[in-house]
């Protein structure tokens, strides 16, 4: 197969918004044609709804409608099962079980490489092999495989830089932007990245918060050894990888002086996310830290989220003058 | 130290005998009610799964009763199971309902955590533990054993609830038995007055597998005795999960030789990978319910549960590859009676017509109605 020039498609949902450009660059330099699927627009969502269960989850849903719509353009698509990123760790049930469910709906299914990505026992064989088995699936061995995997994580390492730099509003505080119509506000806003980053599926809460005058703080800025250190607070070691990273950034951000409020988005059915986002609430109230929950799902409006956006950015900023 | 523990279908009674063979004084939660679920729901997070909000209504309603500890499962993801505990101890601080929780989970380091909170707990000398333990262990088996009896006689009695009844007694003496012998004699009573419940013989009876998070599917409180339904509708259930399997498969690792779930074997292609709770011994069980001939199956999950959403998902390729109509019903507290009745009885009201259907017995319209002399006299519309 390796004569043949491929077409892949990695649907630009869920683990894209964390692995897209490791993922890219990987079989790029292997010689295959990556093909993302656009950001989220309404067709794709209303195509991954159509297609998917009711009960799943909005970025499921998303998922199944960047899928579909790369099915016919593309000659695999590369869907991973994402068991474990990291060691003692899950993501999701439903992350193990995507390649089974796209194969179930999907109709007609181009091939679907679904290596499995496993490294809650041994991480560094569990991501050889899964790395391995990446390659195997389109055919490829040998030392080019070492080649691409460095190239990947390189182009990966400067990329996370990258979004960590993005807004270190904590260090350098907002002496810089002045005259705007209001000093900027830090705001922690807390989520998966697959909402926080996908403009469409998110509502570009981000952006929002910012316009309304808030300096957004989110999970990827904050060092990782810090949002560790605050996980040690929980009763017991959290499973979720992006639990961990959620309710961490959540506790780290509590204890900031300066950051006036928080915000988590989350998706409607999100399973880690009931029991995560109700201890980082109850964590919040304790602590007096003001606290807004938004939960989305395909229904949601967007006039009532920017009330109570507005409502919330409002309440901070009359607490900071008070 | 008062023990309490939440309830899940007749676990209780097995907890009970176990928690008080090593003992410790035992106060049951009261049987799961509504007021029980309106408890949970009012304290729980509203988007965390049904089981979380039940299980709160039994700590609160125990505490009433004057239990001060919890005894309870815990789990290493990625099911949400595994931080039951923690977020339950932190609700039940916030409303000031102070209790000492004793969580068994899979050791994180070393064995010895499951064995010092054993140590914690054991009040008597080792051997008469291990005695209660086993004694418990047959109690299982031996309400397994009556259950699976209790399934094949609904569809079948005349008057419909006297098998129930009869189980339910059962219950009552099982909990009070205190030794083997006691059980042996109870089993051998009840299979000898069930045996004598009068009963028809001409009627059809679908098979019927249910399959799905255990929870829902042992407990009555949260899927509406849809067991019972069934039965009144001419059904006969069969299903995988019994509690005394579900103990062998997850504390004995399958020593003892009870029909276990094989996801790994009969599940792919459909669903190549484990997922969590469930889901991948729901996939295999309707792989082997289609295999023995069941007429249909119905998966029954608490909403938001993520491993029987992949379940969920992948059923519809089951269902075309194996033939086998599959309904998916998703329980939570706005779960209403008449909603779910409407369902299952449109359902097996399809399920008998495809049965008589394959049998040739299909009404055209014209003379007599095969199909209405044989329906159960709930679909007949009496």
């Amino acid at each position: 197969m390796n004569n043949k020039m491929w077409r892949l498609g990695v649907p630009r949902a869920l683990f894209y918004y964390y692995y897209g450009p490791w993922w890219e660059i990987f079989f790029e330099t292997l010689g295959i044609e990556v093909i993302v699927s656009p950001p989220t627009y309404r067709e794709i969502m209303d195509l991954g709804v159509s297609l998917a269960v009711a009960e799943a989850c909005l970025p499921v849903k998303a998922y199944y409608g960047h899928a579909a719509w790369l099915a016919s353009r593309v000659d695999a698509l590369l869907v991973p099962r994402l068991v474990s990123v990291e060691r003692k760790s899950y993501i999701c049930p439903k992350l193990m079980g995507l390649p089974d469910m796209l194969r179930a709906t999907l109709k007609p299914c181009p091939q679907i490489i679904d290596t499995t990505v496993n490294l809650a026992r041994r991480p560094e064989e569990g991501l050889a092999a899964a790395v391995q088995g990446m390659a195997r699936a389109i055919g490829v061995r040998g030392h080019r495989v070492e080649l691409a995997k460095a190239a990947a994580e390189a182009r990966y390492r400067s990329w996370t830089c990258e979004r960590w730099g993005d807004t270190k509003g904590l260090e350098t505080g907002n002496t810089d932007q002045a005259g705007e119509r209001r000093y900027a506000l830090p705001v922690g806003v807390i989520g998966h990245g697959y909402l926080l980053y996908d403009r469409y599926l998110g509502m570009d809460i981000p952006g929002k918060v910012a316009a309304l005058g808030g300096q957004v703080i989110l999970p990827e800025n904050i060092d990782p050894q810090e949002v560790e250190k605050a996980c040690r607070q929980l009763p017991k070691r959290l499973y979720w990888t992006l639990g961990r990273k959620i309710i961490g950034t959540a506790l780290y951000l509590m204890e900031q002086e300066k950051v006036a409020g928080l915000i988590h988005l989350t998706a409607f059915g999100c399973g880690p996310d009931s029991l995560v986002g109700d201890l980082a609430e109850r964590y919040a109230r304790r602590r007096g830290k003001p606290f807004l929950l938004l939960t989305l799902d395909e229904h949601t409006g967007e006039a009532g989220l920017n009330t109570r956006l507005e409502a919330f950015m409002d309440m901070l900023y009359r607490r900071r003058s008070a | 130290m008062k023990v309490t523990f939440p309830h899940m279908g007749h676990l209780w009674l097995i907890l009970k005998t176990a928690l008080e063979g090593i003992g410790l004084e035992v106060v049951v939660p009261p049987p799961c009610t509504r007021r029980t679920l309106e408890l949970g729901v009012r304290h729980a997070p509203e988007s965390a799964c049904l089981p979380l909000k039940v299980n709160l209504g039994n700590f609160l309603e125990a505490k009433e009763l004057g239990a001060d500890t919890i005894v309870m499962a815990g789990g290493v993801g990625p099911c949400r199971i595994g931080y039951y505990a923690q977020v339950q101890r932190e609700i039940l601080r916030d409303i000031g309902c102070d209790y000492e929780m004793v969580v068994f989970e899979p050791p994180d380091v070393h064995f010895s955590e499951v064995w010092d909170k054993v140590k914690y707990l054991n009040r008597r000398p080792w051997q008469e533990g291990v005695r209660g333990v086993i004694l418990a262990w047959q109690k299982a088996c031996a309400i397994d054993l009556l259950e699976q009896e209790l399934q094949r006689l609904r569809p079948r009695e005349v008057k419909p609830g006297q098998a129930d009844a009869v189980f339910q007694r059962a219950l009552r003496d099982l909990d009070a038995a205190g030794s083997r012998g006691d059980i042996k004699r109870i089993v051998k009573r009840v299979k000898g007055e069930m045996a004598k419940i009068p009963r028809y013989t001409d009627r059809q009876v679908v098979r019927l597998g249910i399959v799905g998070e255990i929870y829902t599917v042992l407990e009555p409180l949260v899927n509406l005795h849809i067991e019972r339904r069934l039965g009144a509708l001419g059904v006969e259930v069969v299903r995988g999960l019994f509690i005394s399997r579900w103990i062998n498969d997850n504390l004995f690792k399958g020593l003892l030789p009870l029909p276990g779930h094989n996801p790994e074997k009969t599940a792919p292609p459909y669903l190549n990978h484990f997922v969590g709770g469930h889901g991948w011994e729901s996939v295999g069980d309707t792989v082997t319910f289609a295999r023995e001939g069941c007429d249909g199956v119905i998966q029954l999950a608490p909403l938001t549960c993520m491993p029987e959403i992949v379940a969920h998902s992948v059923m519809a390729s089951v269902q075309e590859a194996k033939g086998i109509p599959i309904m998916t019903i998703y329980l939570d507290e706005q779960t209403g009676e008449s909603g779910l009745q409407t369902r299952l009885e449109a359902f097996i009201d399809m399920l008998l017509w495809q049965k008589r259907r394959q049998a040739g017995k299909v009404y055209n319209g014209r003379g007599r109605n095969p199909c209405q002399e044989t329906m159960p006299g709930c679909l007949r519309g009496q």
